[in-house]
Order: structure tokens, then sequence, then C-alpha cells
């Protein structure tokens, strides 16, 4: 920081200061109520306005400022940061403030969190999605503590007359070490309202040697309402006089309501109101069906159990997995009508091949089940609707609402609430729009409750799919080719459906000299949408089981076959730090195999198996240790996982992240998959989609390499690899290749 | 309509015209207002809604209301002190930072503190024979973590009162 600096601080909080409160209050509106109460203490709190997402341009606690920003500082020394993104159960509401928190050097004993309001202006984007958050926000976050830093340590070689760079800060505090003298950054709070706001560019970030709370195990942040139990979630929403509605649509997407007894419904006790809507014709938004209004849930739910409806289906889903199965073990020994990509020359490879393999890989549709089901509150009156959301994209949202209802953006608030639960489902904003609609419509406050059984029924699935793989493996025992004919879905007939796509970027095609990738298109009416880790937790089952089955078939051992594969260390795609860089994979393999202690001997029925994956710029090596008995009675011991994210923000959430992952992937690989015949799913609620319990979880043990690269995201790529490594150990143990999932039908079980 | 008559977390309530068939866990959440106790699946599969009928676990969504009248319901609300003092569980559930998205969370505390209510040192068996609440996010290895240290500390805790007395 110069003299200059300085002088432009003062100049910028003489103008600053000018704004009365009254102004203020004026100018808010009702959108940042919440925050306007928080300023009246004063202090110093900062605001982003983004402009084209990096320039941080106001922080004043007066004038025009907006105080729904990221930080205020209040004169009691208490450190109020707001955390902009869903919190899903990826930790984020934790992590965003430690970002934060470490450039201010803030005591987190000092800090409390709150859930930023919706505001695409002042914070950019809000969504919780493809493990994207910490590096989306990452510069953004830490900028903004830098700059509040800056301004404290400004304001504080202000007050003691005594250049800027001859302060430091720690604990909430700046320190002049000189002289020894410290202010609380309470103390500096209102002083450092009046400056004006430092260029980011202009600021140091931290080096990672000097991290302070970056790194170290926090717990949660909304850990102890949690634990004793207080509202925090979109169906603990509550509005004065709100009722409470359940809606009701046709079993096979695409249905529509033909007759139902409605003046039943109506005269049963606690029911207002019965009615239909016909939808907006976006599977995603407001499909047709009934919504019942009550005065509780319970009579909304038990109306619902009477509810007799006689659908039209002569547009809906008659979707068949059977079929689907059938067609495509037909289509196994043929290559795809459409070549996805080509390297090499796989025919010549092929026929100098010293072994070939042929494998045939299924696995099934899965649903998402959040704990929590779809529920949505809103409020529609004199033109404004408030919404009260469980959604990892409330922007989105959002705009949906407003143009189905044909309410101005700015008339409509989403309010942020926890999610029990993400995976991908609430992406989507349909119960958001059905809320939406029906309070419109009744012109009150009104819950909507999805049953378990509506969760579903309604989903955007994961898709199942099919690979037919052809491999080879040379003379000299390295893998020489690699065919995949990708068997998948698609709604249109042009592309696959969403999480039903295959690139020649997915691993390990890159690294293969010969291969060849093609597609066969069957047709689905049956929405499908992201699911934790699209794509590359189906295919990474697949393909890594596959990529085993050659370095068996090559006498090889799969570590040494696999880091062959890798080469030497380098970036496959040099431009890029999300691309997979060859040398982070070696490392985080080698890690987890001596972690795991690869080769070591095992009893007669016990294995190892290992798989290397690469999604969501994660790089993540994970190896399974394995037991099958009598009767293929499978125990999975423990997992261990080697992963290379960067450097690490929260170090217990990055954690728990990975064991949930692992352990999500073996409860989906174990006994989950969806039946869908006459474009219903079958399955309706945990009896027949039986989520892995506590006891046959296995231990996860986690290892970072906390490298100097960019973070990426965990909310997703510790999952793909656990399925494969899993088979793979059960192959070890057991000599049983598994090319089908769930592992119960090849007659597996816990 | 009945009057329901209901002890919840020491206290006495009183529920106008509940539906007799109504389930429990409909009228602590929203005629009492206790959402900690969560719905899952509705139909006692998933232990979200874990509460305790005269210290027992049950799931709350599979049993009616009139059935819990003139016996002892303790919530996630109630199971701390009337003081405050967190239960050992929840104090062991913080520390572990054991939550993920934390739906589930309050029904498997409940599951645990019923379980060392009547097993003050139970074994990795019958925590896995209690424990089977299910948990979406995959957080089992901290709640068996939680488990284990709240134990422990319950069992310091005793053996402390036991030397001293």
């Amino acid at each position: 920081m110069n003299d200059q600096y300085l002088h432009d601080v003062i100049r910028d909080a003489e103008a600053a200061f000018e704004a009365s409160p009254e102004t203020r209050t004026q100018t808010l509106g009702r959108r940042s109520f919440l925050k306007l109460t928080g300023l009246a203490g004063g202090g110093l709190a900062l605001a982003f306005y983004l402009e084209g997402g990096t320039q941080a341009l106001a922080a004043q606690a007066s004038g025009e400022f907006a105080p729904n920003g990221f930080i205020h500082i209040s004169p009691d020394g208490s450190i109020l940061i707001y955390s902009k993104n869903p919190e899903i159960g990826q930790g984020i509401k934790t992590a965003f403030p430690m970002i934060i928190a470490e450039e201010l050097d803030a005591d987190w004993e000092d800090v409390r969190v709150e859930q930023a309001p919706i505001d695409q202006a002042v914070y950019g984007r809000q969504a919780a999605g493809g493990s994207r958050s910490i590096p989306s926000s990452w510069d953004q976050l830490r900028q903004a503590g830098a700059v509040a830093r800056a301004m404290l340590v400004a304001a504080a070689a202000q007050e003691w007359g005594v250049p800027a760079g001859e302060c430091r800060t720690e604990k909430s505090a700046v320190i002049h070490s000189r002289s020894g003298r410290r202010l609380g950054y309470g103390e500096l709070a209102n002083r450092a309202a009046a400056l004006p706001v430092p260029d980011p560019k202009s600021l140091t970030l931290k080096e990672r040697a000097d991290y302070r709370l970056l790194g170290t195990r926090v717990t949660g942040v909304d850990n102890y309402k949690l634990v004793t139990g207080q509202p925090l979630f979109g169906i603990d929403q509550v509005v004065p006089d709100m009722l409470y509605a359940t809606y009701t649509k046709c079993p096979a997407p695409g249905g529509r309501v033909g007759q139902a007894n409605l003046d039943e419904i109506r005269s049963l006790p606690g029911v207002k109101q019965a009615f239909v809507l016909e939808g907006n014709g976006q599977l995603a938004e407001l499909r047709p069906g009934v919504a019942i209004v009550a005065n509780s849930t319970w009579a909304a739910i038990s109306a619902k159990q009477q509810l007799r409806v006689t659908w039209d289906e002569s547009e809906a889903a008659k979707d068949s997995w059977s079929d689907a199965v059938k067609r495509a073990r037909e289509l196994a020994n043929q290559s795809g009508s459409e070549i996805l990509g080509e390297t090499g020359d796989t025919a010549k490879a092929f026929s100098s091949a010293a072994k070939t393999v042929e494998a045939f890989y299924t696995y099934p549709f899965v649903s998402h089940a959040p704990l929590e089901p779809q529920n949505c509150t809103a409020w529609y009156r004199d033109g404004v609707m408030d919404i009260w959301a469980p959604t990892q994209t409330p922007q989105r949202g959002l705009t949906s609402v407003a143009k189905m209802l044909d309410i101005p953006e700015d008339r409509i608030t989403i309010h942020q609430t926890r999610v029990g639960g993400g995976f991908g489902r609430r992406l989507m904003n349909d119960s958001m729009c059905e809320a939406a609609t029906i309070s419109k419509q009744i012109g009150a406050p009104v819950k909507l409750q999805w049953t378990r059984e509506d969760d579903m029924a309604h989903d955007f699935y994961r898709v199942g799919g099919f690979h037919s793989f052809k491999g080879a493996v040379d003379d000299s025992g390295k893998l020489s080719a690699w065919e995949d004919h990708f068997v998948t879905f698609s709604s249109d007939g042009q592309k696959p459906v969403t999480g039903g796509n295959m690139s020649t970027s997915e691993f390990p095609l890159p690294l293969i000299a010969n291969f060849r990738l093609t597609q066969t298109l069957l047709p689905l009416v049956t929405p499908c949408g992201p699911w934790r880790a699209p794509r590359s937790n189906a295919v990474a089952f697949a393909g890594q089981c596959f990529f085993h089955e050659l370095a068996v078939a090559a006498g090889r051992d799969h570590l040494e076959f696999l880091l062959e594969v890798m080469g030497k260390p380098r970036w496959l795609d040099p431009g890029s730090s999300r691309a997979l860089n060859t040398g982070r994979a070696a490392d985080v393999i080698r890690l987890a195999a001596e972690k795991a202690g690869w080769g070591k001997s095992l009893p007669e029925g016990r294995g190892l198996g290992l798989a290397f994956y690469f999604s969501h710029a994660g790089h993540f090596a994970e190896i399974a240790e394995v037991s099958v008995g009598a009767s293929k009675k499978l125990t999975v011991h423990k997992v261990t996982v080697a992963a290379d994210v960067g450097p690490i923000v929260n170090l217990s959430g990055a954690e728990n992240q990975c064991q949930g992952a692992v352990i999500d992937g073996f409860s989906t690989m174990l006994g989950l998959e969806l039946s869908i015949e006459n474009g219903r799913v079958q399955e309706s609620n945990f009896d027949q989609y039986p989520l892995l319990q506590l006891a046959h979880a296995p231990e996860v043990e986690v290892h970072f390499i906390q490298s100097d690269f960019p973070p990426t995201g965990l909310g997703e790529p510790a999952l793909p690899p656990a399925a494969p490594a899993i088979c793979n150990a059960i192959f070890a143990a057991s000599g049983h290749r598994v090319r089908e999932l769930p592992l119960s039908r090849e007659g597996f079980s816990v | 309509m009945p009057t329901l008559r209901l002890s919840v977390n020491g206290q006495e309530h009183s529920v106008e015209e509940v539906d007799p068939l109504t389930p429990l866990l409909w009228v602590l959440r929203d005629s009492l207002g206790l959402s900690g106790t969560k719905f899952g699946c509705g139909g006692g599969f998933c232990g979200a809604c874990t509460v305790h009928l005269d210290g027992s676990p049950v799931r709350s969504c599979s049993i009616l209301a009139t059935s819990a009248v003139g016996r002892k319901i303790t919530t996630i609300e109630g199971l701390a002190g009337d003081d405050g003092t967190l239960h050992p569980l929840q104090e062991a559930w913080i520390e572990h930072d054991v939550p993920q998205c934390g739906y589930c969370q309050a029904g498997q505390i409940m599951s645990a503190a019923a379980l060392l209510e009547s097993n003050s040192v139970p074994s990795d068996a019958e925590i896995d024979a209690a424990m089977t609440g299910l948990c979406r996010c995959g957080t089992y290895n901290r709640i068996r973590l939680a488990i284990n240290s709240a134990v422990q500390k319950m069992s310091n805790t005793s053996a402390r009162k036991e030397g001293g007395a």
C-alpha cells in the first residue's frame, strides 16, 4: 500500500459518507430488509457489485450501498459473513466464509454466517452444481476478504498516523508491529467504513503456507441448529395463515388429467380446494396435475390418497427398461451407428494383438432420492411473489416462475433455505413452479409437499446405459486398442439425454493411441438429468472395470498398467488447469497404493481393487478392500481415497464429501435400480429402493495431496471411482467379474 | 374430530380437531411447530422422523398421534437439558462434524440416544442393529465415530461420579 492509495482512500471516504440513512432505506426495498437491520449498529459492510464478475466497486456502510453483501463487521467486533450459494450438504455455507475469513485474518470465533439473499447483481452466480462453487468463487471470495482487510489496515494506519505497510493483522485485529499497538476490527469498523474500496487487483493475496484457517477442520456452521432440531430446511418454512398442498401428476410423464373425483375430494375434512392445472408444456416446470389445498399437510396427503384420476396417456411415455436391455444386447456385437471419435488404427492394432477382450457392461436408471422430498412454500399477493425453496438453482427458478406466471422478476423474491440433499435433483425447479402456480391461483400462502412416492415417480433420473467393449494388449503387454460401442438414450433422436452422453475426452480415451468410440441412441421419453458426477458416475464403472480386465488379460499388475497408460507427467490440455494432468494422476494413484497397502498378501476370499478417475477437474484414485464369502456375501471393509483437488478449504468438510461420495457410490451400485415399464417407474419408496444402511458402510480413509493448483470442487469427483474399485476388488477376491449393476442383480448381498 | 392431549418434551399440549388417522409426525410438525422431526418417506423406512415414546425409538410417520396419548414423547427439540446443556451425542455430532445436508441427523441422534439409554456401552454390532436410519449423504463413518465418542465421554462422566460418591 502506498501513499497514493491512502490519499485515494480518504478522498473516496468523504464522498461515501454523503448519503443519509433515510436515503438508504428508500433505495433498499424489501429484498434488503434483513441486512438493513443488521447495520443498525453501524460498522463496516462490504458489498460487491460485479461487473464482468470480477470488479468490486462499492463497500461503504452508507450511501447507495446495498448492505446485502458479503461481509459486515460491527463495532462490537462481530463479523457477519453472508454465504451466497445454496447449502445442499456440500458444506459450502462453512467453506465460503472460511475463504473470506482467511484473507480477512478474522478470528473464526468472531464470525457468524448467514445465508445470503438471492441477488444476481450483488453476488453473481448463486447455484450449487457441477462442483463449481469453490473454483468459480475462489478469487472473488479471497478478494472480498482481502479488500476488507486492506480497509481495516488503512483505518488503523490512519488512526495511528503510521504507514499501512508497518501494520499486520491477526485474529480480527490490526497490529502496529513497531509500537505493539493493537486495534480490534470492531474498533476500526466505523472508520474503515468511511474509506473507499481499493482495487482488489492491487492487493496481494496470501500464499498457501501462510494460511491459518484454510486446511484446518471446522465444524459446519449450521451444526448446532441441526442437532437441536431448529428449522432450517425448505420443509420447515412457516408463513402465517399458510395452507398446505399436494400435487398429483400422471405416473407416466407426458400424461394429462382426464377425469378426477374432485367433488369427493373437496368434501373431505380439511380440504379447502381441489383443481386441475394444465401445465405449461415443460416437464421441468409445470406438468399437468391435480392440486389439493388443505389446512394441514396430513389433510392434503390423506385427500391425495383418495384421489382417483383417469389419465389421458395418449402422449405419455411408454418407455420400457426391459425392452431397452433386450435391444442393447442385440446391438452388442455391432458398431454404433454414429462415430463419436476415432484415433489411430484400431483394426491394425486388433489384428496384431497378443490378447483381445470383449465385454458388455450395463448400468440401470437410478433416482436422486434426496431425503428431503421436494417441497416449496410460495406466497403470492398484490402482484408480488415470495418463495421459500430448497433449490440448487434459485436464480434459474426465479426466471422460470417469472416467465410462467408473467410476473416481473423484480417482484419475485426467492428465500434460500438449507437443502436436504441435492445430488442434482434440485437443479430442476418443478416443485417451485407448482407451488408458485397454486399460490397465485388461490391467492394465499401455500406449502406444497411432495410425498416420497411423488419424489421417486417424478424425478429427472440418472439414465441407464450399455457399453460394448473390445480391447487389445500387444506382445509387450501394453494396452494397444480400445473400442466402445455406447448404447444410450435420446428424447429427440438427435443427441443423448442429459447425463447419457460420452465424449472422446472421457478418461481414459485421450491416453489411448488407437481407440474408436461409437454410439447408438434408443428412444426415451422419461426425463433424465444430472445425477452426482453426471456421466462419469456410470461410465467410470464400465470403463475402469474393463480397463482392469485388460490388465488381467495382459498378466499385468493393475497399478503398473495404469501408471504406464498415464505416461510421463503432462497436461492433456496444456491451456487449462481444469484438464487431466497425468503427473497429478500418477501421484494420487501411488499415494492410494501406498496407504492401502497395494500388493500386500490377503487371505483367501479377500482382495484389493483399484480405480482412478478424473471428473470435475478432480484427480481421484481409490482402492477398495473387500471380502466375498459363501453365496456371494460381500463385505467392503475399507475404501482408501487419494485425491488432488488443489488446496483444501475445510479439511473436515472435504473428507466428509469424499467419505459420503464413496458410500453413495457403494449404496447405488449395491442395490439401487429403477425398472421402468409402460412409462412408469415401478419403485416407489425406500423399501423397494434400499439405500445402504450404517451396518454395511465401509470405512473410508481420505488422503489429500494439497497442491498449489487452483482449487477444484469436491461434491462429485470422489464418487465415480468407487464402483469400479469395488468391482475390481470383487474380482481379486473371488474371480467373479461384475459387468452389470446393481450387484444385487448378480446375486451379491451384504 | 377429537382433541388430543399430548405430553411432548415435558410439556402438556392440547391439539384440537385432529383427524384420528393423523400420524404423530404431522401433529408434531404442523400443529405443535416442532419441525426438527423430519418427513422422509412416510412408510417407516428411513428413520428421519424418529422420536422417543416412553424412551423407546419410534418412527413417528408410522404411528397414529392418538396412540401417543398418555405417553411421554421426546423429540430432538427436547433432547438437550432444560438449561440448554446439549446431550453428549449432540456435542459429539458437532465435534465430529457429522452432518452433510443434515436432514436425517435429528432422526439419527434420536435413534442413538435411545440406544445409549438402554445400552450405555454398545458393541459395533449393537450400533449396527440400532442405527437403521438412512443417510443419503453417507455420513455413516462419522455417525459411528460420534456415537463411540459420546459413549466414551458418558462413561468417563459416570466413572467420575461413581468415583466421587
